[in-house]
């Protein structure tokens, strides 16, 4: 290699490292906090010089962490499946059919997914009170609809819009039975959309804190960003930081697994539906 | 959106004018409403019919320590709310948040978006690395930053001269909120404008080296006209979803030290001042902002309508 490819390449690692532990920087100073024994906690040491399980240990002990921990997996799981459900079946339409009002869809769940959540906070603090739906998952998985429903909707037709769906009629000329069709041809093509479709709805629905404060009181449904803010200390003057960074890791590791594995396909995901809750 | 998209075939158009629908026609029809129509009935359900209630009850007031006294005043909520100092220092704190922060995000943004754009290896490492801050809960990355600049349990606090607690004196924490913003959502703009990116044809660049332009004349003067839906795109969700901070806020500061934004404001008179009616009319009122905000991108600079793209139909 040239002198001047070389100079390229090592300019190009610096650049990479930079940007690599730009992202990373805090999430593992929250790792290093966690992992502190308890008297260490506030040396500000970026390093821990004793490493513990103990925070953990603690926090899943208590049933606030690990009834929060159902609650979140639940609550985000079950809006998922009827966002994508629901989503997939308006997406095809409007990917596969032709009739009026398409781009009002579109545009209305557009609209909705940029809706400010604290707009629909008050009400929906009411109503909730009212028709006994409050502090409940019901409570919570409704207002997650308004973010996650339209999120599935765009970016599910802008992968659906991507499918060939000729290959459907070319294997009924080959002889396939329509349900043959659908299953051997177009369910694999489609998979994978409504797999992304899916990872992004449940991060935005494990990512809530807002709705998850306000309509919850008990830990009969607070999920777990909501659940770390209420945290005490083991003892009344004892700080509960240790316990917040292990919740807090606890919960980050999903997020970190399913980039790690399905990244290029969070990213076609996120460019073409370019929705940001 | 798509509009930063490069493909979008066009469906077949509707068939135009009066012209009688055939019987297959009419039948594809049917099924594409019914179709949309549970989703459309949830979105509507779950944001329309709360909006409106949300009006009805900022004409109340409405006391949830004395849920019988409710009684309607008219617009006097709004007007308790606009004469207040409260909402104005919050409005602006929102303000100022949202504009900082979406400005440093596009610069920022697009050194990311470049750097894994021309990258000559890595590129998939850094991409997966930049997703991590877009994947982790708010609340997680705000707790980081919380502790690493509070004194006693903090690295980043232990750098500064002792007794500084930043998070404590206003334009520090405004700083420092903003700091949080940027870090968590800056990978999700580099990501729309990688996107962008990706369709500015080489040729066009290399002719423009040809004819003598510089790197920086070649990035202003052809990537990013070429680049301008994609921007735009990308601006207008960040601006709209900036303006709805709530969750950094929360736990870094609790909005002391003025550093309230507007949802932080309508969740306090909500829950510690219990006074549902008031909370009601900043609820509508930070609703209205996002719309003016909305339809003034799409008016003024021109991004395209949502929907619009795939438009005319």
């Amino acid at each position: 290699m040239s002198a001047t490819g070389r100079r390229r390449v090592s300019q190009w690692a610096v650049v990479n490292i930079l940007v690599i532990a730009y992202a990373l920087f805090p999430v593992w100073w929250i790792i290093a906090l966690s992992f502190k024994e308890p008297s260490t906690l506030t040396d500000g040491n970026f390093i821990p010089t004793d490493w513990t399980w103990e925070n953990y240990r603690g926090i899943f002990q208590t049933s606030e962490f690990t009834r929060a921990l159902i609650n979140s997996i639940g609550i985000a799981l079950i809006s998922t499946v009827i966002a994508v459900v629901l989503g997939t079946m308006a997406a095809y339409a409007v990917a596969r059919l032709r009739f009026p009002g398409k781009s009002l869809l579109i545009g209305m769940s557009l609209l909705i997914a940029m809706f400010p959540p604290i707009s629909l906070v008050s009400p929906l603090f009411n109503i909730e009170r009212i028709i006994g739906i409050f502090d409940t998952w019901t409570g919570l998985i409704i207002p997650y609809m308004t973010f996650s429903l339209p999120l599935a909707i765009y970016t599910l037709s802008a992968f659906f819009r991507e499918i060939p769906w000729d290959l459907e009629k070319a294997a009924k000329v080959d002889g396939a039975t329509p349900a043959q069709a659908f299953r051997l041809v177009i369910a694999p093509l489609a998979a994978p959309g409504v797999f992304t479709t899916a990872i992004l709805v449940f991060i935005f629905c494990w990512n809530d804190f807002l709705f998850a404060i306000s309509l919850t009181s008990t830990s009969a449904a607070r999920t777990v960003p909501a659940a770390i803010a209420f945290f005490t200390g083991s003892s009344q003057f004892a700080q509960p930081t240790g316990s917040i960074a292990a919740a807090a890791v606890v919960i980050t590791i999903p997020i970190i697994v399913f980039v790690l594995l399905f990244q290029r396909r969070i990213v076609a995901g996120l460019t073409s539906g370019a929705v940001k809750g | 959106m798509t509009q930063s998209a490069p493909t979008a075939p066009q469906d077949a158009q509707a068939p135009k004018g009066n012209r009688p629908l055939s019987e297959g026609a009419r039948q594809e029809r049917r099924l594409g409403w019914m179709l949309c129509a549970p989703a459309v009935i949830v979105m509507l359900a779950v944001t329309a019919y709360p909006i409106v209630y949300a009006v009805y009850l900022s004409l109340q007031r409405y006391d949830l320590r004395f849920p019988q006294q409710a009684e309607f005043v008219g617009l006097s909520n709004y007007g308790a709310v606009l004469s207040s100092e409260f909402w104005w220092e919050a409005l602006w704190v929102t303000v100022f948040i949202t504009l900082v922060s979406v400005a440093v995000e596009l610069v920022l943004g697009f050194a990311l978006a470049l750097v894994m754009h021309r990258a000559i290896f890595g590129r998939g490492t850094v991409r997966t690395a930049i997703l991590v801050p877009y994947g982790i809960v708010t609340v997680v990355a705000a707790y980081s930053w919380q502790y690493a600049w509070t004194p006693d349990t903090g690295y980043l606090a232990a750098l500064l001269p002792s007794g500084s607690a930043p998070l404590t004196e206003h334009w520090p924490a405004i700083g420092l909120i903003i700091l949080a913003e940027v870090w968590k959502t800056t990978p999700f703009m580099a990501l729309l404008l990688l996107a962008g990116l990706a369709l500015v044809p080489e040729e066009t660049l290399r002719a423009a080296q040809v004819d003598g332009a510089g790197a920086w004349q070649r990035f202003f003067l052809v990537t990013v006209p070429l680049m301008k839906p994609a921007i735009l795109v990308a601006l207008l969700f960040r601006t709209l979803d900036a303006f709805r901070i709530f969750d950094n806020i929360y736990i870094l500061t609790s909005g002391a030290h003025g550093t309230g934004s507007v949802s932080i404001l309508g969740y306090d008179n909500l829950f510690t001042a219990l006074n549902l009616g008031i909370g009601s009319a900043i609820s509508v009122l930070i609703f209205l902002c996002v719309a003016l905000i909305a339809f003034a991108f799409i008016k003024l600079f021109g991004a395209a309508a949502p929907g619009a793209q795939e438009g005319g139909r």
